[in-house]
């Protein structure tokens, strides 16, 4: 896990993203054609199909959430479907599943649910090479050395 | 001394400690995590517990796993990688939230409410569940409660991995965050001291485990006992 600190997203409006301010209550769906900042309350949907999500420090996010890339520092209760990525904050909670290429979480953060990682589909013009390298890495092969000490025999009823 | 130790080894699991055990905190709240760490310790170690753990599960795609010690990166990433869909509950936290005084791991009532917080899954959903080290911070009353729902909601044939500290002389003993390095090893991340609630020996794990199909037991040299229990 990279030791690096993250660096805080803050609304950015000159970059084409809408922003819910921490005093700002919603109840209903939500769908953006642009990056979305959520510092407010939210309870309903939120859909920003090629776009980034984020959940500020005070957010608060009681619905599902579809988006390409998704930032959470404050707290979600529901489903996340972060097509690209998902990150996961210190001290930043999720309660819910989540379906997403990649995902990053903290030290600190906390999660409960489960989690399903779902692999773009390789494009149709990429060559089998190309391909290959998509797949996922083989975990790596470890030495054989064992310090443990096996001292019991198994059991069975 | 060794009144002492035959005493601790004829112990039945579930029974209450007998006065003069050197591990037999009277108070649950002694059983949480002391922070004396600021910064994590973390180490290496080989885990022949967890080698067979996925030697089970190898070659296998598309299983579910229930991870108890909470989400971490290097856990995440081993076991998506192996094309597995992966559960995550921060058992140890959820544990001290839930119950805050001495008697409560012992009230029927907030074990349930405990067990429908943290193992509401359906039966036999899971193919595996990554213990950890949990169980020995529980009360022999919510050991058991949460012993018969894990068992309710693996499929036969699965399995567990459980680890138990087995100096019985020590009160307090190193409470780690487990990440999985390779399918051999494990990172430690010593996060405190916490006091466990009950210290089991070979005996009293078989005891502990006797509703599952098998048990097999490690002994490693940091006095940690790696168990896999089959459903």
């Amino acid at each position: 896990m990279s030791s690096m600190p993250f660096k805080t997203p803050e609304p950015d409006s000159t970059r084409g993203q809408a922003s819910i301010g921490k005093a700002v209550k919603i109840n209903g769906q939500i769908y953006s054609k642009e990056d979305l900042f959520v510092d407010g309350d939210v309870e309903g949907t939120i859909e920003l199909a090629e776009h980034r999500l984020t959940i500020g420090p005070n957010g608060k996010v009681h619905s599902s959430v579809k988006a390409r890339e998704v930032v959470v520092l404050g707290n979600i209760q529901g489903n996340v479907d972060a097509s690209d990525k998902l990150e996961i904050r210190k001290d930043a909670r999720l309660v819910g599943d989540i379906k997403t290429a990649r995902i990053i979480i903290e030290d600190g953060a906390y999660f409960k649910g489960s989690i399903d990682i779902v692999k773009p589909e390789p494009a149709k013009s990429s060559s089998s090479a190309a391909a290959a390298a998509s797949r996922p890495p083989v975990a790596p092969a470890a030495p054989v050395t064992t310090q443990g000490v096996p001292v019991a025999a198994e059991v069975k009823r | 001394m060794i009144t002492d130790r035959l005493r601790s080894m004829l112990r039945r699991p579930g029974a209450p400690p007998s006065p003069g055990l050197p591990v037999a905190p009277a108070n649950h709240a002694r059983a949480k995590a002391s922070s004396v760490f600021d910064k994590e310790i973390v180490t290496s170690r080989p885990s022949r517990g967890l080698e067979q753990f996925f030697a089970y599960v190898r070659g296998q795609e598309g299983l579910t796993i229930l991870d108890l010690a909470g989400a971490s990166q290097d856990n995440i990433n081993f076991i998506t990688n192996l094309g597995h869909r992966l559960y995550s509950e921060d058992f140890l936290r959820t544990l001290d939230d839930s119950f805050r005084k001495d008697e409560d791991q012992d009230d029927a009532g907030k074990i349930d409410q405990f067990l429908r917080q943290n193992l509401s899954f359906r039966e036999e959903q899971f193919d595996g569940v990554l213990v950890w080290d949990v169980l020995q911070y529980l009360s022999p009353a919510l050991l058991t409660a949460t012993l018969d729902r894990l068992r309710a909601i693996v499929r036969p044939q699965s399995y567990l991995l459980a680890y138990f500290h087995s100096n019985e002389k020590s009160r307090q003993v190193p409470y780690y965050s487990f990440r999985i390095k390779d399918q051999k090893s494990l990172l430690l991340a010593q996060r405190g001291l916490r006091t466990p609630v009950q210290i089991f020996n070979n005996r009293s794990l078989e005891k502990l485990f006797q509703k599952f199909e098998s048990v097999k037991f490690f002994l490693t040299k940091e006095q940690l006992r790696e168990v896999i229990v089959r459903r």
